[in-house]
């Protein structure tokens, strides 16, 4: 189990055809820079081998609430206690940037994300999240049917995406210039049924596919669904247009990183009926920020600044049943700037980072259940973003904000710079890349010793495919490697047990993060994060 | 054998051939500077390397020994396919390779090398045949009133009536006809199992070219040139757009990226329509923002009223604005309105700039090119109106120009109702501009519109405006009748879409 070479890395993720496509064989000279970053994987390891011992500590502090985690769950958790009155807490951060998978950077006026870009228009029914947007200044107004109203500048501006098929690019996901008659009908079947799943309700009136997903039905014919594969489920209705396939696999590594035949066929389906207009049966509109949902982070982390506290590595939690029953909960972590030990005494204490996590960090974690994380299963991206002196030269459809390159196993990039009306020169792609099927080849320690020059050669013999000279355009090409970056959606895990009871409070702790829906969105880490602040309010008022 | 041919199709062939080299190297030249801005350079350097070719030609030709006939329809052929193939090649390689100008050089050369094989393999088959000494002058002499007639007809009726690309396709068949001619003309001369062979080829090259021809419309999609109704005199090649300066009829036309911006003959009917009447509704208009209207035009007619005291020109690229201060009939014609003291000129997207600036303004003209593509469709959205908002104070005029009315009427109302839809007072308003037709304007703010004839400048200045017909371009004729097409905004685009469905086909 040695190095991988460069060669076998590309032709793995890419495709073997690829591998002739570079100059992998014989390294290629570049005049560009960059970096290879990543979540703060040594201090992760500190935990994992978590026989490290807070002797004595003498930094004690009281505060009501600890909110553990700056992601998006653990910001929305505070959001909420503030803007209901409540702002005793302290918020604990283990890397020097908030955001966790939602986080961004900026190179002076240019902007991008690190993780995730975008979010839909919120259905009527999802009031916190409007209420959010509302404060934010992103929804206007309401109009009378609930329906949020959202400025102009925060939708994505069009043109919003193309694919890169047989060699042309196309308007839209679905390049209909290269599909059959018959791919074309059953795209169009494969849509009926969606709409179908959009409107279907159960006998309580709950719809089957809405987000958050804990408002969706819990009917056992949506819990079948999520007992098969969504390739399995495109059997079952006599699909097998290989252009549909790409479509509806493309979406499920866009939204979960998993591939069209480890994605369960519920989650596959959500993707696409929970963001129907109830009225019209058109696609939500998608709301974006140059530095993609960065921005809801820097705009939540603004409202309590005081409260946070980065770098601060929470090693142990020690929930009170353990001290006897008035006694609060401790929360012990390493400032990772001082290096010296400190302890928060709570009542209350939300855990916001991943459920993998809390297992190691939780003492007698869910009564010492195993069973109560193992089912989590986290998946690896890599995103890099690419800086561009200029744009190159295409016929046809012009530069979208997203673009998808048909042939890849990448997602292809987003073009961040496109929000803020920059269309001439310099700009920033942002390239995804989600281990959708690939990840078992590879083993961690091997991924983690690829270096960044190899990673940059991945990302631009990817680019080259739609762009043959992209590599002269280059001035920096920045890669971040996300290990466990993303809960898994499989067959089976969204409507178990085990996912379903991760959502209720251990002892006096309480959880938020979106790996509790067992998918990874927006609005499922800030749901949890309401849901768990408002746990806590009715606690303790 | 040969003798019985009469003589004088034999110098028609020369003369086909000399017009047909000639154009070969004229449609080199005018392509590159065309693509490549800097036509002194372009053209020295296609002529140097076509006359070197040529030498290599005919010193290469010794080599031909034996069968001379058929070696010479063959390079007739080669000719037509090369140079036929020639523009059209160029005009689609441009947007895709880096090494555009290898690539013509090399096109260049290879037309010169056959050219030059040709005279010297032609007079060497005639010789035998003719008096040399006749033969020598009345070839060299039908080559050289091949290349006037070519160099004369190339501007004044080929570029303009066919284009670039059809023009290259017409000699590529005219010369692969003289190839085919030639198996006739020279039959004796050939092996009579080759004469068949030959001819199939020359079919071939035909049939390519005459396709080529018919589908040109197809092929210059991407170069516009075939738009560019005049000679052109002047390129510039930006980083974001081609323009091109061609003459025709006592004046002078600006275009970007193939498309009309103003024709000199009567561009101030459509600068006094488009900024007039804005600044008349301002008493003692002082500060004025300009967006788009790198030509300088629109700053000529505002700097005719003595109070104002500081212009804003916003325009994207330093190209168009750095012509307009330096290529002399265009300060001629804008009267260095860009040179003047209180003129500021910011080579910026307006797009972005409009957050950037904190200024306030008496009055805008936005002089935008027409929305034909996302990049300038969103610089007529709600939300940049409604950031032009902080701009302006409540008693500013805003005067847009939105295209034409009469060909584009969803664009045109279009715009209208989307600076209604920002909050504007509008007033749709209209003016006649013989290069483009009727022309579409209107005249935003955020209070009741009131235009004050009286404060025009005083007679003289003038040309096409004066204190009675200045109401009649607020009165709309019936075709012009109001419409509510979609609102355009950032997310859906709607312009640009109008804009292209009603312009397809026409621009
Ligand atoms: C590449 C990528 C692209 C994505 N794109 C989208 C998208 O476009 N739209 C979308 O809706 N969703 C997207 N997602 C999903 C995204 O994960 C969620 O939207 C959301 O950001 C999850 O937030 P969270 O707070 O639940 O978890 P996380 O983002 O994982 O936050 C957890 C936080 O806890 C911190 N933490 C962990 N352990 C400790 C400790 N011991 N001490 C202190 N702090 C600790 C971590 O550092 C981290 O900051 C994407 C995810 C990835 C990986």
């Amino acid at each position: 189990m040695g190095s991988i070479s460069r060669r076998d890395l590309i032709a793995t993720l890419l495709g073997a055809s690829t591998a002739t496509l570079s100059g992998c064989s014989k390294p290629q000279g570049h005049d560009f820079q960059g970096e290879l970053l990543g979540q703060d994987s040594h201090h992760g390891h500190r935990l994992r081998e978590s026989n490290f011992r807070p002797d004595s500590i003498h930094d004690w502090q009281d505060v009501p609430v600890v909110i553990v985690g700056g992601g998006i769950a653990g910001l929305s958790a505070a959001w909420r206690l503030k803007r209901r009155g409540f702002e005793d807490f302290v918020l604990l951060e283990l890397e020097s940037k908030l955001g966790g998978t939602s986080r961004s950077s900026n190179t002076g006026s240019f902007h991008y994300p690190w993780g995730a870009h975008y979010i839909t228009t919120p259905l009527p029914s999802n009031t916190d999240l409007i209420e959010l947007l509302m404060e934010m200044g992103v929804v206007d107004e309401i109009a009378p049917d609930g329906t949020p109203i959202v400025g102009e500048e925060y939708l994505c501006r069009e043109p919003e995406e193309r694919v890169f098929a047989g060699g042309k690019w196309h308007e839209g996901l679905f390049p209909e210039s290269i599909a059959s008659p018959d791919d074309i009908d059953q795209y169009a079947a494969f849509n009926q049924q969606i709409k179908y799943w959009s409107d279907a309700h159960d006998a309580q009136g709950k719809r089957f596919f809405d987000l958050p997903i804990a408002n969706c039905s819990d009917d056992p014919q949506a819990q079948e669904l999520d007992k098969i594969s969504m390739s399995d489920w495109l059997g079952q209705q006599g699909w097998d247009s290989p252009v549909l396939k790409w479509f509806v696999d493309y979406a499920c590594r866009d939204d979960y990183g998993l591939s069209i035949d480890r994605t369960s066929a519920w989650a596959g389906i959500l993707y696409f009926a929970a963001r129907l207009k109830n009225k019209d049966h058109m696609m939500q509109d998608v709301i974006t920020w140059p530095s993609g949902n960065g921005h809801i982070v820097d705009y939540l982390s603004q409202q309590f600044e005081s409260h946070i506290r980065t770098r601060f590595m929470v090693a142990k939690i020690r929930p009170s049943d353990l001290l006897g029953r008035d006694a609060n909960c401790e929360t012990v972590g390493l400032d990772l700037e001082t290096q010296k030990w400190g302890g928060y005494r709570a009542k209350r204490v939300i855990w916001a980072g991943p459920q993998f996590v809390a297992s190691r960090v939780i003492d007698g974690f869910r009564n010492g259940n195993p069973i109560s994380s193992t089912p989590f299963r986290y998946g690896w991206w890599l995103v890099a973003n690419v800086h561009l002196r200029d744009r190159p030269v295409e016929l046809g459809e012009s530069l979208c904000w997203d673009n998808v390159l048909y042939d890849s196993q990448s997602l292809g990039y987003v073009v961040s710079t496109h929000q803020s009306g920059i269309d001439h020169g310099p700009c920033v792609w942002t390239w995804y890349y989600p281990f959708a099927d690939q990840q078992t080849k590879y083993s961690r320690e091997q991924l983690l010793l690829v270096p960044w020059s190899d990673w940059a050669e991945l990302v631009l013999t990817d680019l080259q495919r739609a762009h043959p000279k992209i590599r002269d355009l280059v001035t920096r090409i920045d890669v971040f490697r996300w290990g466990h970056a993303m809960v898994q959606p499989y067959p089976g895990f969204v409507w178990s047990q085990t996912r379903r009871d991760s959502v209720l409070p251990d002892r006096n702790v309480h959880f938020a993060n979106t790996d509790l829906s067992g998918l990874a969105l927006m609005e499922e880490a800030f749901y949890h994060g309401v849901r768990a602040a408002d746990e806590i309010l009715s606690v303790l008022s | 054998m040969l003798n019985r041919v009469p003589l004088f199709l034999l110098y028609v062939n020369v003369l086909v051939i000399a017009v047909c080299g000639l154009i070969y190297e004229l449609l080199a030249g005018t392509l590159a500077s065309y693509m490549l801005g800097d036509s002194v350079t372009q053209f020295s350097l296609v002529i140097g390397t076509y006359l070197s070719a040529m030498g290599v030609g005919a010193w290469l030709s010794r080599y031909i020994q034996q069968q001379l006939a058929q070696a010479f329809v063959e390079i007739e052929l080669a000719l037509a396919f090369l140079g036929g193939f020639s523009a059209p090649l160029l005009f689609m390689a441009f947007p895709f390779v880096e090494w555009f100008r290898p690539l013509l050089l090399g096109l260049v050369f290879a037309v010169g090398v056959f050219v030059g094989l040709e005279l010297p393999l032609l007079m060497r088959i005639l010789k035998e045949h003719l008096d040399f000494s006749d033969l020598v002058s009345k070839v060299l002499a039908f080559d050289y009133v091949g290349a006037l007639i070519a160099s004369i007809l190339f501007p004044l009726v080929f570029v303009p009536y066919l284009g670039l690309v059809r023009t290259s396709l017409v000699f590529g068949i005219l010369n692969a006809c003289v190839g085919l001619w030639s198996t006739f003309l020279l039959r004796p001369l050939l092996r009579p199992h080759h004469v068949l062979s030959l001819r199939i080829r020359a079919a071939i090259v035909l049939a390519l070219l005459a396709a080529g021809f018919f589908q040109a419309a197809q092929m210059t999609r991407f170069g516009e040139e075939s738009s560019l109704g005049g000679k052109i005199i002047h390129t510039v090649a930006s980083p974001y757009q081609r323009i091109a300066v061609t003459s025709k009829r006592g004046g002078f036309q600006l275009y970007l990226n193939g498309h009309l911006q103003f024709n000199s003959t009567d561009e101030y009917r459509y600068h006094e329509a488009l900024v007039h009447p804005a600044l008349l509704g301002i008493d003692q208009p002082k500060r004025i923002l300009v967006l788009g209207g790198g030509d300088g035009l629109a700053v000529r007619e505002i700097l005719r009223y003595p109070s104002i005291q500081r212009v804003v020109l916003v325009d994207l690229d330093p190209a168009m604005t750095d012509l307009s201060k330096s290529f002399p009939p265009l300060v001629a014609l804008n009267g260095a309105s860009l040179q003047d003291p209180r003129v500021e000129v910011i080579n910026q997207d307006a797009f972005l700039w409009v957050n950037q600036s904190s200024e306030l303004f008496d009055a805008v003209i936005i002089d935008f090119p027409d929305p034909g593509s996302f990049s300038i469709g969103k610089l007529y959205t709600t939300h940049f109106f409604r950031k032009l908002k902080d701009r302006i104070s409540a008693n500013t005029l805003v005067s847009i120009q939105c295209t034409s009315p009469l060909v584009a009427p969803q664009s045109y109302w279009c715009i209208v109702r989307t600076l209604e839809a920002a909050g504007f007072v509008v007033k749709p308003f209209h003016a006649s501009v013989p290069s483009f037709g009727v022309w579409g304007y209107a005249l935003a703010s955020l209070s009741d519109i009131q235009i004050d004839a009286n404060r025009l400048p005083p007679d003289g200045q003038l040309r096409f405006l004066n204190s009675k017909n200045l109401a009649d371009l607020f009165t709309l004729p019936q075709d012009i009748r109001p419409q509510t097409p979609q609102i355009n905004r950032l997310d859906n685009q709607s312009l640009v879409r109008y804009y292209d469905e009603e312009w397809h086909g026409i621009d």
